[in-house]
């Protein structure tokens, strides 16, 4: 597994090298460099491709000759049991966006494995920076379900105090970095805050999640030469899963997907098959122990589909056929994968999963009633926390707004 | 070479041997700008082990020399170069403040700011509100040299501090003089908001004054009353203070009587003091380098006619550069130089 693992690079620059070099080599400002005289314009699209590292097919069975992953029959129901968690509250929340309960909601439906695998690789002190579809990393953390629903409902128990959208969770106590809306700004930041940790030389890296839409934006770039030249512990974590709403990955990049990239930042690398939740967890242990090792970035470009929509104010079937989205449903699940990995070692059956599935809606929505009957955040925590303490403007501008309340009760009273 | 080494020797026993204090006893040493903000950082590093300095080039001193010296002092991986890239630059310094520590971080120019501009309003500014104070980079602070130095034209020269006035959640601020550079920075580093630093980079050489040797922080959100009179207000920040106390001599020798405030925090500005030398003067004029429409003039001019309108006694003024992108071979013409300021005290006085 070790030689699948890193043979990919090795194996590009044997290629370049034979292809064209001398033998000797020339000064140039950034060393000695191999030479060749002939103007060979290389096509990086003829190199090969970077491989998917996988363990289980999507029957469920471990690939012929691997060997059996080291997981026991409570550490996979838990798992399990997480990555169900997650189903059901994206199918609820979903349909409760939908009949108006909440304002928006985003699902992960497809990337479940990426979740639960990469999440169950990582230490809590682990500071984690994500893009906006990874309740089930937060959720593996201890988040509970409760906490999702306050977030999402803007209720008075929210501990973001009801000013961002649904889905822009964030947790000091479990170091998951709030939720901002602008795409691939966590990136980055994730740096510094590693940086943080080497200066301090902490047991513990910064790991970043991001899209592979989101890997097209400045930020993307400026991280990964930043993470390169400063030695940062830390791993990014791309989720190529095949759109950024509409815009399918043929319209996103020209390259081998997102891994090709960490050989223009000299990083290291790793493609995986993201329906594969022990190769995903694997991968990610790998990373992480080569981060902390070394003190360097590692890229981990993790391959999977997008099974719902990007949000819930956008429709996917109008930009891809209903049939593209039932076969990856169909034969790439990457629970449905899983739970047949648990069947065939008898941990598991029809009926408890349908009980545990049961058990799980049933949990979501009493978190949900919950969370719809709680009261908003009190209007003055508006005017909290824009600074540390409150300047005397907005302590101005707050007063105006309270007259202007008690003028027009009406027009502010609050309708449920 | 022993020349130069025998001058150095005996003006350094000059120092030794007559040290100055200044009017409150504090020990003080002839800095220029780059010197004092160079000082500050020493210190805030000193004081507080988590803080780092980077950008680019700041590794060898820095291009004004605001740096020479610190990574010698402090090492490589306190204070060092960044690629070039100032977007890269800003996400790393929040994302290092995030997790508790003091991120020093240099854009080389402002006019070279804007690619950190998302980073800095969408994520910086606004990290503790949209979090629920769960997390926050309070501990970030942006240096960069801005405004007019005689030849940098529309990219050298820029004093680009109104578009972040416009950002709830950071502070602004622009020091006019070496000891308030000082003292500003450290308050400024210090300070549990995310702050955009703004050094007059004309001032860093020219600009000299006597500055405490020691640890000492002037307070955000002050402004400074620096020349005091009854006849008309001038507000002012960076190098427009020491243009506008030059008109204010000119207005002296015609009598008339100036006071000038210098703002030195733009966000939050100091209201109380403005207000209180409008009532007094009756009569406001503000000056800064940059461009008229929608300048931060505009901002103080729109609150003090709010809230002092039955004490003005002839309409605001405005002395700015004009609607343009910063000129070359006319920047003489452009910048909002003493006449100009003064032909608008004349104007105030002769309503």
């Amino acid at each position: 597994m070790r030689k699948v693992l890193f043979s990919a690079p090795r194996v590009l620059a044997r290629r370049l090298s034979t292809a064209t070099a001398t033998g000797s080599t020339i000064t140039t400002a950034i060393g000695p460099l191999p030479v060749t005289h002939s103007a060979n314009i290389v096509n990086t699209l003829d190199w090969p491709k970077w491989p998917v590292f996988r363990v289980m097919e999507p029957s469920g069975k471990i690939v012929e000759g691997v060997p059996e992953p080291q997981i026991s029959e409570e550490e996979a129901l838990k798992m399990y049991q997480m990555m169900v968690r997650i189903q059901n509250l994206d199918d609820i929340f979903y349909n409760a966006q939908r009949q108006g309960r909440i304002s928006f909601y985003m699902q992960a439906n497809g990337e479940e494995a990426i979740h639960i695998g990469s999440a169950a690789a990582l230490s809590p002190n682990d500071m984690v920076f994500a893009q906006y579809r990874e309740q089930g990393v937060l959720l593996w953390r201890g988040f509970t379900l409760q906490q999702t629903a306050d977030q999402c409902f803007s209720n008075e128990s929210d501990r973001g105090k009801g000013r961002q959208m649904p889905v822009h969770y964030g947790s000091r106590a479990l170091n998951y970095q709030t939720i901002s809306s602008p795409l691939a700004t966590q990136i980055p930041q994730a740096v510094g805050a590693a940086y943080a940790k080497k200066l301090l030389k902490e047991d513990s890296i910064s790991i970043c999640y991001f899209g592979e839409g989101a890997a097209s934006e400045g930020d993307f770039h400026a991280a990964l030469n930043f993470a390169s030249t400063l030695d940062v512990p830390m791993v990014f974590f791309c989720r190529n899963n095949g759109y950024a709403i509409s815009t399918p990955v043929a319209d996103q990049f020209r390259g081998d997907g997102i891994a090709s990239r960490a050989a223009g930042y000299g990083m290291h690398a790793i493609r995986v098959d993201g329906n594969d939740l022990f190769a995903v967890k694997a991968a990610t242990e790998a990373a992480r122990k080569l981060a902390l090792e070394k003190s360097v970035p590692v890229l981990i470009e993790a391959m999977s589909y997008r099974q719902g929509h990007h949000s819930t104010s956008d429709d996917s079937t109008r930009y891809r056929s209903s049939e593209e989205i039932k076969m990856w449903q169909d034969e790439q699940d990457p629970v449905d994968r899983f739970r047949k990995y648990m069947e065939s070692k008898g941990w598991w059956n029809a009926e408890q999963d349908a009980a545990l599935r049961d058990k799980e809606r049933s949990a979501v929505l009493h978190a949900m009633e919950t969370a719809e009957q709680k009261a908003k955040p009190a209007l003055p925590l508006m005017f909290v926390d824009v600074y540390n303490e409150k300047p005397h403007h907005i302590v101005k501008q707050e007063q105006e707004l309270l007259e202007h309340i008690s003028k027009y009760p009406d027009q502010y009273a609050d309708h449920h | 070479m022993a020349l130069v080494s025998r001058f150095v020797r005996s003006s350094r026993q000059a120092v030794a041997v007559s040290k100055r204090f200044n009017s409150t006893g504090l020990e003080t040493k002839r800095m220029n700008l780059f010197t004092a903000v160079n000082d500050a950082m020493r210190i805030a590093m000193e004081t507080d082990d988590s803080a780092i300095l980077f950008g680019e080039d700041v590794g060898f001193g820095g291009v004004f020399r605001c740096s020479v010296g610190l990574q010698e002092k402090f090492g490589k991986h306190r204070v060092f170069n960044t690629p070039l890239c100032e977007q890269g630059i800003a996400g790393f310094a929040i994302g290092y403040a995030s997790m508790g520590k003091t991120a020093i971080a240099e854009i080389q120019f402002a006019d070279y700011i804007f690619p950190a501009f998302d980073q800095i309003v969408n994520e910086a500014a606004k990290f503790r509100f949209r979090s629920g104070n769960e997390f926050n980079c309070g501990g970030l602070t942006f240096r960069t040299p801005c405004g007019a130095v005689g030849h940098g034209a529309l990219y050298h020269s820029q004093s680009p501090e109104a578009y972040f006035c416009h950002t709830p959640g950071l502070v602004v601020v622009m020091p006019s003089c070496p000891s308030d550079a000082k003292g500003l920075l450290l308050s400024s580093i210090r300070s549990p908001d995310p702050v955009v630093f703004f050094e007059p980079k004309a001032l860093y050489r020219a600009a000299v004054e006597e500055v405490p040797v020691g640890d000492y922080m002037v307070p955000l959100g002050k402004a400074k009353v620096t020349r005091e009179g009854t006849d008309v207000t001038i507000v002012a920040w960076g190098n427009q203070v020491n243009v506008a106390a030059k008109a204010a001599d000119m207005a002296a020798e015609q009598g008339i009587s100036v006071e000038i405030i210098d703002l030195r925090t733009l966000l939050p500005w100091d209201t109380e003091t403005v207000f209180n030398s409008v009532i007094k003067t009756g009569k406001l004029i503000i000056t800064h380098e940059a461009p008229k429409t929608g300048g931060y003039a505009a901002e103080i001019s729109a609150a003090v006619t709010e809230e002092c309108f039955l004490n003005l006694e002839t309409p605001i003024q405005r002395v700015t550069g004009y609607d343009t992108p910063f000129p070359l071979v006319h920047e003489k013409y452009y910048v909002p130089d003493q006449t100009k300021i003064f032909e608008a005290i004349k104007k105030a006085v002769n309503f």
